[in-house]
């Protein structure tokens, strides 16, 4: 019994990142109706650059704030050269784009920082108070990261002018640009939020997994998982899509399928869901009349 | 009397089909003026063109002197031109209210949005009992109302009204004119209205202009419009 808590105690950690990965993928799908496939390594490589300001002799704190900015910064910059002139492509042309960028920075990750393994700091301390038997300081510590993450984005879209004028421009691009909102300007801040986003989650990963530039290929996989469950189109349903896919990902590895088979957990996860009820537990059905 | 809009030699395509050819079209301040025609005619394209809005431009448009063809949509309307969409641009997700705030977007300071949105629920009575209602569940009458305030709460010199008419019931159509003309005259906002229906729309205009296939061919007075033997045939229906 205690063992069965355990596993699911830790698994809501997990689940705390993959909610937030999905809650990237939810953003930028929201506003494009794109699934950016490189969110996963672009988050690796935010965790890199972490490592790198780390290594440099930056405080904990420090190295993460700075590198949760450079993060959005690049993925605003991403959006803006790569992304913004493909607007009017088709569908699979953008779809290849996202591939390309997958694979430029994997390999950019593994020219510049190698592809040995690398440990990676947790800010929570192993013997802190929040930790115990059932959950450690580090897992705790996770699992309050992402629900402040996800507090502040609420509050920011519910609360903010400039929150309302993103979920506007997504919606609606044309009479956004009537009330005077720059769509281009959003979609942009869309892409560098997914960005911080993503660097917070690589950061919070990766003293489990440990840091290479594979650590997000799995990642990647539950997160897109808990979107679909939640509904893609629905940011509340992706983070709960992602605990679920978190817990459900650790009992099965411990009683069902063993560790070794726990990706596919995600994968029949996807397939279920996309047979089952494509819109999500949360999202909208999208009815089209003729 | 000054224009607050000047149109010279419009020019407008979507891709390569040309919608309008060469049109010229003044917008008196303070007046109220409407754009008459068949279907087809051009009428949301010209509003289209005038906020560079979906189509390609060339030609001449100023607003009290400055040129706004080499501008962009959200520019445009942060100069003070608001903009009644064809089919009423409704932000269906959001609440009444939240597509109320996103109409003062466009406005530099925050300053007074309170007492705008007081001023466009005592226009528009229904939206505040609304106010915090999902916008894509209420009714046609309600979304046209929804975006005149939209348009209202950026202040705008210019009011632009893509057929406010459309598709509503004649009562309520009865009531959005008298609004509209009551903003007008109260909060000074010359109106550009585009509107299929002649009758109704000379009986709130100054002035007129008669599209046909992407020109002017007829412009005058609403009295001159409405005595005009042609207008009377095709438009009017007498």
């Amino acid at each position: 019994m205690n063992e069965l808590l355990h596993q699911t105690l830790s698994g809501l950690a997990t689940g705390g990142i993959y909610a937030s990965v999905a809650l990237a993928l939810v953003m930028i799908y929201q506003a494009t109706h794109h699934i950016n496939f490189a969110q996963g390594e672009m988050a690796m490589f935010s965790t890199f650059l972490a490592w790198m300001l780390l290594d440099a002799g930056l405080p904990y704190w420090g190295a993460f704030a700075l590198t949760v900015v450079l993060s959005f910064v690049l993925a605003a910059a991403i959006e803006f050269a790569v992304i913004r002139p493909m607007h009017k492509a088709p569908e699979l042309s953008v779809v290849v784009v996202f591939i390309g960028l997958l694979v430029i920075f994997h390999s950019l990750a593994g020219w510049l920082f190698g592809y040995t393994i690398k440990t990676f700091p947790s800010p929570f301390a192993a013997n802190a108070w929040y930790g115990s038997q059932l959950m450690s300081a580090h897992e705790v510590g996770a699992i309050f990261v992402a629900l402040v993450m996800v507090a502040l984005l609420f509050s920011f879209f519910r609360f903010t002018p400039l929150g309302l004028a993103m979920r506007a421009a997504a919606q609606n691009a044309n009479s956004s640009r009537l009330v005077g909102i720059s769509v281009g300007r959003m979609l942009m801040l869309g892409w560098g939020l997914a960005g911080a986003i993503g660097a917070v989650a690589g950061m919070m990963v990766a003293p489990v997994v440990f840091l290479d530039p594979n650590m997000m290929t799995g990642v990647l996989l539950y997160a897109f998982a808990g979107a679909l469950i939640g509904g893609i189109d629905n940011p509340v349903g992706a983070v709960l899509g992602g605990f679920i896919v978190g817990v459900l990902e650790n009992l099965m590895g411990s009683y069902v399928v063993g560790t070794e088979l726990k990706l596919s957990v995600a994968l029949v996860l996807i397939v279920g869901v996309l047979i089952v009820r494509p819109s999500g537990l949360l999202g909208k059905k999208i009815v089209t009349r003729v | 009397m000054t224009h607050l809009l000047e149109v010279r030699d419009l020019h407008a395509r979507y891709g390569n089909t040309k919608v309008l050819h060469g049109l010229n079209l003044d917008v008196a301040q303070g007046q109220v003026t409407a754009l008459l025609g068949a279907n087809g005619a051009g009428k949301t394209t010209t509003l289209r063109a005038l906020c560079q809005l979906m189509v390609q431009t060339t030609g001449s448009i100023s607003l009290d002197g400055v040129a706004l063809n080499s501008r962009n949509t959200e520019q445009i309307a942060r100069l003070g031109v608001g903009h009644v969409p064809d089919g009423r641009g409704t932000f269906m997700a959001l609440t009444t209210e939240e597509n109320l705030r996103l109409g003062a977007f466009s406005r530099s300071s925050r300053a007074g949005l309170a007492e705008d949105m007081d001023k466009v629920y005592a226009y528009f009575p229904r939206l505040r009992e609304r106010a915090s209602q999902q916008a894509g569940t209420l009714s046609g009458g309600e979304q046209q109302m929804l975006a005149i305030g939209r348009a209202l709460m950026g202040r705008p010199r210019l009011l632009l009204l893509d057929e406010p008419s459309f598709g509503l019931a004649p009562l309520v159509v009865k009531d959005i004119f008298a609004i509209m003309r009551r903003i007008n005259q109260e909060e000074k906002v010359s109106i550009l209205l585009v509107e299929q229906n002649a009758k109704l729309a000379l009986d709130i205009a100054d002035t007129a202009y008669l599209l046909e296939t992407g020109r002017v061919v007829l412009q005058g007075s609403s009295a001159d419009m409405r005595s005009n033997d042609a207008v009377r045939r095709a438009y009017l229906g007498e």
